[in-house]
């Protein structure tokens, strides 16, 4: 018998952890760890106190370590698993900015007569005796803040994984909580179950053909390390067939995530059903992360094989754009709308990954960050006007806002202007990087679809401004809640980023593109 | 000698044990049959399929099969641990201290929430 | 023939030589006032809600009024640099500086764009103090105030921008103000539908400016005027001629130029004030700006530039005969700007023999145009809004100031001598005769029928018999709106006067846009004399048919399809939906079929079963997820064999 144990103990080493460099995630996870230990231990009357300030103290402990972290600790980490980078960087300020952003909209309580837009139990029966118990005693569901928490943590390693595994770890980490989240609305229950399934079923398909792809890539290259998988591209000729199958489902598990057409139905519903403050979460946080493992899955494992992926993902960019627009332009339900505005944005942000360049890379990084605070603030707005029973969602009851609340009817025109990409908000200037990259890169073609797009997308954002403003209220007019300070503060730093971005980028531009290139 | 063979050995070991047991219950054994015997198990999901409205499981079912995966899973990274535990050192029992915080900060949160009690 | 004293004169002394350019200093570092100055009053008017409604249009008039006087100021310093040196930059701040891309927000003012400021501001101004008297009575005339403060500062952007992307900044924010302001009354649903018109037309044209930026940076990696100016000519022609061609789409949206005029006789569903200074003498003049500002790119290339003459003579031939049908005085007045642009266009596609005469005919217009649409809400106001001229006649008697201020700008239309018009149209009428005589011949024929409708529209308006609407009884309206009427009719008599022989307007313009004398087969006096000919030959015709006769009140209905076609347009909104709308529509359909069968139908199915919970609405669902999984599957192997192709091939 040989002794297994014996020559393994010889050379063992243990991996040299920086963690200084990993501080930001570690906060993260901690501080959800932490949240967990709170539900358990804090009573119901003080949990949402409490899990507010560990939430919001831990995202912005993490920013603070995120910003501040010295040039010296940048590199790969972590025994080759994770890239501690300029653009790994630029990506954890961004998704900790808007998940910031985005916790203050969930932490809002006037939405709704019974609190928060959280179910209390969402394990309980729709109308049940139970249910209308709980509501009566005003409990709420505080497990979304560590839920949230953790989904932040899986982002903030998403967007630094160097090794496939890690990077299919991080998938998980930040997929899971949302599935849950997506389910727990107070209002429109069943749809925000649905929403939950779907969002499951197909998030775990997704993950299955991620996971698989990364078999087929590790067959092909020998190891799980990006910067392997790359040299192996550059040196291995041969083994096509595992090449082309590895990238196809490596790819088409993070255009799931991304929501780029073909991959991105489960948008919509998902969007319309989730409870609106995650609903902003997702569309803003989780595309940064989706986009930011994207990019560097592109660039520093696959960039050898660019002129491989490149004509395909030119097609891909194009048709989700159109695919995106068009659908949107008939969409009465206005988080639907929006669903359908965020698969057309995965294809212009799309043009910034296929660009294949610094360019490419820095573009589409200031294209995430100015997209995901105009979005979070966009459903801010979206969680505020209500009608009846819930979210006025179908465009007809936003006639007339106007009129009604002139603030917030301009401050949500401002909002779809930028999402159009007129000039001098924020989505100009991040849609012109994108588009001169891709000019830059042969893509002049898929540029010419997405100025098509761009003006088709202009109908139907412009259509709720005039429906806004050029309609009469009808006879179900919503109520416009008046938000607390919370809220107002995340509207109030969508509004200004958006404006800033437009009319003073230079600043985030130039840290955009001093924060490049990937390191490997 | 290769390394898989205490593998392969242990397999046989295995199967030839499975298929002593069940021979000799049916050689051995009584023969008295009722409904719970014809079932899979004696506990868990009716296989076959439920009226339509009558078809949901207790949820309760799930948090005692989740709980019993993840002490699964413990034992599965505290064995090897403990097997090797002096050549991993401090290192090692750190990252196992992280680990059973982590868990045991989960187990407090089921516990704390009802998630053991079944009614 | 046209082509060879084009290219010579080029080559001379006619060639746009702005000299150097000057960086903006002392006076002229003021001219981002320009722009702020109404900008900020739009915003506190927005922002201060009902608490401004005392003060908000003193406030907003008084920021007009101030970058009018800010305007003549830069003028005045302007006139004393030396001629080359009136090109001044201002860079305000980097805008966008990404790896090879970089567009700075910059000022650029010279002859051509203090030009523009003037008629902005100081037509923009007096329609300001004629809207205070015009909305006094609209609960929201604080908004309208805002809104105008707004256009003003867009408006200044546009003509003041050095480069193209700042200028779309401004072409797509006068476009937001013309909409906000055409919707203005939007209880009124045909107001709200012409502000949405207007929008969607307006962005076939934009789709054409932003995709024309695109190339010029894909192809010279810049698109400032200077740069665009020097690079242009290392350009492959084909792309200069798309870049002409897209820029011209443009213009087309903006101006209302065939074949995207349509959104024009709409828009009049906005406010008399605003039809006068957005729709008539400022912002659908902004395409002829673009034209005569990229002359560089013109020059170039022959195809655009006749595209761009073949677009200004349909158009002008075409809103001639829409205005001669119309009995609603603000559209017949609506057909005749976008004729009057047409012949602005026309003179832009000339080249250099045009550019000048474009700008001149412009600002002349500008003036006797609004100074027209305001007499038209003066006559409005008296007859408590209706805009039916049958339902006019023998107004003089009750409206002396406005009979007369309006008799001026019709004077200045037709084109008689002294008046302004006579000198910017006989200008454009030598230059076409001079370049193709086919445009020549139709400017010409253009101007008889302007001169037919106008005198149509006035003799119905203020001669004739009364045939007003019982219960109306006609007043002239108050100081307020009459004396900026007053002020635009002295400059309908008196302004093309004293721009071509005061101001020297040739000589003024020349540096920015080149300039060369048109030298035709057909002497000038001989041209004037034909161009006076046709003239009165129309205006007795008109006076014959709608002074001497009675004018039914009831449009009569048994017309000849000619009448027919102008009345309904020339059927300009049922082109445009045949070649844009249905197209989009099928397309939209066709993919909200598919959506709603594969993919709403399971959202649909939960909102049924949110009433009745069912076990079919269930398994319905659920059936769905599984198309969505399938298709991710097909997507996934389209993908792999998109990728497979590329690897293998």
């Amino acid at each position: 018998m040989v002794h297994l144990a014996v020559p393994m103990a010889e050379t063992l080493t243990f991996p040299s952890l920086q963690y200084r460099a990993m501080a930001p995630i570690l906060i993260v996870l901690g501080a959800a760890v932490l949240g967990v230990v709170v539900e358990a231990l804090v009573p119901q009357a003080a949990r949402r106190a409490v899990q507010l300030a560990v939430t919001l103290g831990g995202l912005a402990t993490a920013l603070v370590f995120v910003v501040a972290t010295p040039g010296s600790e940048l590199g790969v980490v972590a025994g080759g698993t994770l890239a501690i980078d300029g653009p790994g960087l630029f990506l954890q300020m961004t998704i900790l900015v808007v998940a910031i952003a985005a916790m203050l909209v969930v932490a809002e309580r006037r939405v709704d007569p019974a609190g928060d837009a959280f179910a209390p139990r969402a394990s309980s029966l729709v109308g049940s005796g139970e249910e209308q118990e709980q509501t009566r005693r005003g409990w709420s569901q505080t497990e979304v803040w560590p839920l949230s928490l953790f989904a932040v943590g899986g982002m903030l390693l998403f967007v630094t994984a160097n090794d496939l595994l890690i990077l299919f770890l991080a998938l998980e980490v930040m997929s899971l909580p949302l599935y849950l989240l997506a389910g727990m609305a107070r209002r429109r229950r069943l749809l925000s179950q649905e929403a939950a399934m779907k969002y499951f079923l197909l998030g775990s398909f997704a993950s299955a053909f991620l996971l698989y792809g990364s078999a087929m890539l590790f067959g092909y290259a020998g190891s799980l390390d990006f910067a392997a998988i790359a040299d192996a591209f550059r040196d291995k000729p041969g083994q096509l067939g595992l090449q082309v199958i590895g990238l196809t489902l490596l790819g088409a598990g993070l255009l799931f995530k991304a929501a780029a057409v073909p991959f991105h139905m489960w948008a919509p519903d998902v969007y319309q059903g989730a409870p609106t403050p995650i609903t902003g979460f997702m569309a803003g946080a989780v595309k940064v992360a989706a986009f930011g493992a994207l990019l560097r899955v592109m660039y520093v494992a696959l960039g050898g094989a660019a002129w491989e992926w490149q004509p395909a993902f030119w097609v891909i960019a194009s048709v989700t754009m159109l695919v995106g627009v068009v659908l949107a332009v008939t969409s009465s339900d206005i988080k639907r709308m929006l669903a359908y505005s965020s698969v057309a944005h995965a294809g212009f942000l799309l043009l910034g990954v296929v660009a294949f360049s610094t360019a490419g890379l820095s573009a589409t990084m200031f294209y995430l960050l100015a997209y995901g605070l105009t979005t979070v603030g966009a459903f801010a707005v979206v969680m505020l006007v209500r009608g009846p029973s819930g979210e006025a969602g179908h465009l007809s009851s936003w006639a007339g806002l106007g009129r009604t609340s002139p603030v917030l009817a301009g401050v949500f025109a401002l909002f779809l202007l930028a999402l159009a990409g007129i000039p001098l908000t924020s989505g100009f200037t991040a849609k012109f990087g994108v588009f001169a990259a891709a000019i830059e890169a042969g893509g002049v073609w898929p540029v010419i679809a997405a100025v098509v797009a761009s003006a088709i997308s202009a109908f139907f954002y412009l259509k709720v401004i005039v429906l806004m403003f050029f309609a009469r209220p009808g006879p179900d007019a919503p109520a416009v809640v008046v938000p607390s300070l919370l809220t107002t503060t995340a509207i109030g730093v969508a509004v200004v980023a958006t404006l800033l971005l437009g009319v003073f980028p230079q600043a985030f531009l130039d840290l955009a593109s001093g924060s490049t290139p990937f390191l490997r | 000698m290769n390394v898989y063979t205490p593998i392969l050995v242990l397999g046989i070991l295995a199967f030839g044990f499975a298929l002593f047991s069940v021979v000799v219950a049916g050689i051995t054994g009584p023969k008295r049959y009722n409904r719970a015997r014809l079932d899979a198990y004696e506990c868990g999901i009716q296989p076959t399929p439920q009226p339509m409205g009558g078809g949901r499981f207790p949820v309760k079912y799930y948090l005692v099969a989740m709980s019993f995966i993840i002490f699964d899973i413990e034992l599965v990274f505290l064995y090897p641990w403990a097997v090797m535990v002096d050549d991993l050192g401090l290192f090692g029992l750190v990252a196992m201290l992280v680990f059973l915080t982590n868990l045991i900060v989960v187990y407090a949160y089921e516990w704390a929430r009802g998630g053991l009690e079944w009614d | 023939m046209a082509v060879i004293t084009t290219g010579l004169t080029i080559l001379t002394e006619g060639a746009p030589n702005p000299g150097e350019v000057v960086a903006a200093s002392g006076t002229f570092a003021l001219a981002p006032l320009l722009i702020a100055i109404p900008l900020a009053s739009a915003v506190v008017l927005l922002l201060a809600g009902r608490r401004a409604n005392a003060w908000g249009h003193l406030l907003g008039t008084a920021a007009s009024a101030a970058s009018a006087v800010l305007g003549v100021v830069l003028l005045v310093a302007m006139m004393g640099q030396p001629e080359d040196a009136r090109t001044f930059n201002q860079p305000l701040w980097t805008w966008i500086d990404v790896g090879s891309f970089s567009a700075d927000v910059a000022l650029q003012l010279d002859p051509l764009s203090i030009s523009f400021v003037l008629l902005v501001t100081i037509v923009g101004s007096l329609i300001h103090v004629y809207s205070v008297g015009y909305m006094a009575h609209d609960p929201d005339r604080r908004r309208f105030f805002a809104y105008l403060n707004l256009f003003i500062a867009a408006m200044l952007l546009l003509v003041l921008a050095d480069n193209y992307l700042l200028l779309y900044v401004g072409w797509e924010g006068v476009g937001l103000a013309s909409y906000l302001l055409i919707g203005f009354w939007y209880h009124k649903p045909s107001a709200a539908t012409a502000a949405k018109k207007a929008f969607v037309v307006n962005r076939v044209g934009d789709f054409g400016l932003s995709v024309a930026i695109m190339v010029m940076f894909a192809t010279m990696g810049t698109f400032s005027f200077a740069g665009v100016n020097e690079t242009i000519a290392a350009v492959d022609p084909d792309t200069v001629t798309w870049i002409g061609l897209l820029l011209l789409l443009a213009a087309c949206g903006k101006s209302a130029q065939f074949p995207l005029q349509s959104w024009l006789l709409d828009a009049m569903e906005g406010p008399t004030p605003v039809s006068a200074l957005i729709h008539a003498a400022t912002m659908v003049t902004a395409g002829v700006y673009l034209i005569v500002r990229s002359n560089a790119i013109y020059d170039l290339t022959q195809t655009a530039q006749l595209a761009v003459v073949l677009v200004g003579t349909i158009t002008l031939l075409m809103g001639a005969i829409i205005g001669t049908a119309k009995d609603d005085i603000k559209k017949g007045l609506a057909g005749s700007t976008m004729s009057q642009i047409g012949y602005m266009v026309l003179a832009a596609g000339l080249g250099p023999v045009g550019y000048v005469f474009a700008i001149f005919h412009l600002l002349t217009h500008g003036m006797f145009k609004a100074g027209l649409f305001l007499g038209a809400g003066s006559v409005m106001h008296g007859m408590n809004d209706d805009v039916n001229m049958r339902h006019y006649g023998a107004l003089r008697a009750a409206m002396v100031v406005t009979w007369a201020t309006f008799g001026l700008g019709f004077l200045a239309i037709i084109g008689i001598p002294p008046f302004s018009g006579f000198w910017s149209k006989d200008e454009i009428i030598k230059a076409a005769f001079a370049e193709h005589t086919v445009a020549g011949v139709a400017a010409l024929l253009g101007a008889g029928v302007t001169a037919f409708y106008m005198t149509r529209m006035m003799a119905m308006t203020f001669h004739g018999k009364a045939r007003w609407e019982p219960g109306v009884h006609p007043h002239e309206s108050p100081a307020v709106m009459t004396v900026p009427m007053i002020v635009l009719a002295v400059g309908s008599a008196f302004g093309g006067l004293a721009l071509l022989f005061v101001g020297n307007i040739e000589e003024w313009l020349a540096p920015v846009v080149g300039f060369e004398k048109a030298a035709g087969p057909i002497p000038t006096s001989l041209l004037i004399a034909m161009t006076m000919a046709v003239v009165v030959v129309g205006a007795v015709i008109g006076w014959r048919q709608y002074a001497m006769r009675d004018v039914p009140r009831m449009a009569p209905m048994q017309v000849s399809w000619a009448t027919r076609a102008a009345r309904a347009d020339l059927y300009g909104d049922a082109v445009n939906e045949a070649v844009f709308m249905r197209p989009g529509q099928y397309l939209t359909r066709t993919l909200v079929w598919t959506d709603n069968k594969v993919i709403d139908g399971a959202v649909n199915g939960t909102a049924a079963g949110i009433g009745g919970l069912s076990a079919r609405a269930r398994r319905w669902q659920s059936g769905y997820v599984r198309n969505y999984a399938l298709s991710m599957l097909l997507g996934a192997v389209l993908v792999g064999a998109a990728l497979a192709l590329v690897r293998f091939a």
